[in-house]
């Protein structure tokens, strides 16, 4: 049985037995960023803290905490890799897709749900800029999660609608929103809705 | 500790026995169509009445009450074809809506099939169960007010192991004039299991299960029953199941039936022990736990456990790696999407849903299995605990 391919790639398979940067205690760790994305129901939650060098707007160190599946736990682990060293400009623009890349894939029914970490490094820059007087920094539409069980954005439904979606339905296919507990029915509706009329 | 290959995922599927494996490859040459008159079709017949016989005897049915067929799957989904039969000759009628009665935490092949046909004609209603997997009889007998045309309830549950009181439920449905069927899938082999003495109508078992081959299983339809057939077109199986025989595999059903009737009763005793062992292992070393499931009306090789703040399918990747084969209720696998229907339907909170490993034993697991299965969860838990952010 060993000789066989894991379900991961070696990459995904190193960051999940050795996860980086994994954050011991909240508590004493001095942060000047904090955090929090997911949802227990859903099976995957992640915590990110940050330092920052304010100077130069550069995260001199990050560390994490992730409740879920072994892809969840890598790709975060790797997203702290990344993030050291990185300006908070583009550590907020990171995507999903860069650090799967980084990470030589997953499979596709795990990219939606358990890549996260993004989320919450977006989470802590935003709480960062919030204590610094440096909210103009913060992108409101593109950071809005609708559904939070499957991660998926108010641009993600916006992109659905153009691509030919038309009722809720459609909407939970195209991106899987509301397809956990189904709390955000009514906003996933709300949203579908406005992109309907802006563009049709 | 050296690494050991262990496998605890026999409700999922076992190994073949030996003994089936030997008969298997002896009889792997029997290739006539068992339909011909022939020498060679006789030949196979033969082979196959045998098989027959000694899994209609194993449950207390006569030889003719035993439908073979692809799977356990298929054997449910007929039974379930029954309720849009308008057949004549199937001999269902006088019910003017079909109408099934069945529970939250039955198979996806009776969930979905229900589910499909309550998009048509057919009402299906489920039980719920109680925190350990119970069906509450007086809520079956709620519905049977509604007088539905079939109950089913399977007899164990293949994820929590908790076992039904089948013989009171399908008592009451009988005097409600329902027909009853139980999916015993995961019972037999593991448990005594008599049609008369449990009264059923149908009930489905599958070779996979008990050390035999895959892609065989049986359905025990009693003797005047209406059957409607779901795959139809042949006079096989008399007219209840078309398609030739699939000899080969009832050889090895036959023969896995034969060691079950050698090795059951021994092997539950062995199992029952080594599951109070690894039990009071995992009670002992690790904090935060919750078994899932009935703590004594269960099969003997199952136990589910769950594990607060920790996520099912990093647990299951974990004991991989160190050689054991598990499997998980959580959301995170096999692609479904919230955590298993059959692990929420205990009512258990979310912070346990999504943490719940499935651990199931077999006829080669061994005490050292056992004690190294321990070890591992007592490595792997606080090391998942410790980057979790819900612990």
């Amino acid at each position: 049985m060993e000789d066989l391919n894991w379900i991961y790639t070696e990459n995904v398979k190193d960051h999940f037995i050795n996860p980086r940067n994994v954050l011991d205690d909240l508590d004493s760790y001095d942060h000047d960023g904090y955090g929090k994305t997911g949802n227990v129901k859903c099976g995957d939650e992640m915590l990110f803290v940050i330092k920052v060098d304010s100077e130069k707007q550069i995260i001199t160190d990050c560390k994490w905490k992730t409740y879920g599946c072994a892809s969840a736990i890598a790709t975060t682990s790797k997203l702290s890799e990344l993030a050291i060293g990185m300006s908070l400009e583009k550590a907020y623009k990171i995507s999903p897709k860069e650090i799967v890349k980084e990470l030589g894939g997953l499979p596709e029914n795990k990219i939606h749900c358990s890549v996260m970490g993004d989320k919450a490094l977006k989470a802590a820059i935003e709480d960062y800029y919030r204590r610094n007087k440096m909210e103009d920094k913060i992108k409101k539409e593109e950071t809005r999660i609708i559904c939070e069980c499957m991660n998926v954005s108010e641009h993600e439904i916006e992109d659905a609608v153009l691509e030919g979606a038309r009722n809720y339905i459609r909407v939970q296919e195209m991106t899987k929103a509301g397809t956990v507990c189904g709390e955000c029915k009514d906003e996933v509706i709300k949203v579908m809705n406005k992109y309907l009329r802006l563009h049709f | 500790m050296e690494k050991r290959q262990i496998y605890l995922d026999n409700n999922a599927t076992t190994p073949l026995h030996p003994e089936v494996k030997k008969e298997m490859i002896e009889k792997i040459d029997v290739f006539g169509n068992p339909s011909s008159m022939h020498s060679y079709g006789r030949n196979a017949r033969e082979n196959i009445e045998t098989a027959r016989n000694t899994i209609a005897s194993f449950i207390g049915a006569a030889q003719g009450e035993i439908i073979f067929v692809g799977s356990g799957s298929e054997a449910n989904n007929s039974v379930l074809s029954l309720l849009t039969c308008q057949l004549k000759k199937c001999n269902v009628r006088g019910f003017a809506k079909p109408r099934i009665v069945t529970t939250s935490i039955e198979h996806p092949c009776i969930l979905e099939t229900c589910e499909c046909l309550s998009a048509s004609a057919v009402d299906a209603e489920y039980l719920q169960t109680d925190e350990f997997g119970k069906i509450n009889i007086s809520e079956l007998e709620e519905k049977l007010a509604d007088k539905p045309l079939l109950v089913s309830i399977m007899m164990a549950n293949n994820e929590i192991g908790t076992i039904q009181d089948i013989k009171k439920f399908a008592e009451i449905t009988h005097e409600n004039g329902a027909f009853f069927h139980t999916d015993a899938v995961q019972a037999v082999g593991k448990i005594p299991v008599d049609v008369n003495e449990l009264g059923v109508d149908f009930l489905t078992l599958s070779a996979h299960k008990m050390y035999g081959p895959k892609g065989i299983g049986a359905l025990y339809v009693k003797t005047g029953i209406p059957f409607c057939p779901l795959i139809r077109g042949g006079h096989q199986e008399r007219g209840r199941r078309a398609g030739t025989e699939n000899t080969l595999g009832i050889v090895g059903f036959g023969k896995a039936v034969e060691m079950r009737k050698i090795e059951m009763e021994e092997e539950a005793e062995r199992l029952l022990k080594l599951k109070k062992t690894l039990k009071e292992g995992i009670e002992t070393n690790i904090p935060d736990i919750k078994f899932i499931g009935h703590p004594t009306e269960s099969i003997p090789g199952t136990l589910n456990v769950s594990f607060k703040g920790v996520e099912g399918e990093a647990i299951m990747l974990h004991l991989d790696l160190a050689g054991i084969a598990v499997s998980t209720g959580s959301a995170c696998s096999s692609g479904s999407l919230g955590a298993s229907h059959v692990i929420l339907a205990t009512g258990i909170s979310e912070e346990f849903a999504n943490g719940s490993i499935r651990i199931s034993m077999g006829r080669e697991t061994t005490p050292e299995d056992i004690e190294y299965t321990i070890d591992s969860f007592t490595r792997i838990i606080p090391k998942l605990r410790k980057i979790s952010s819900r612990y």
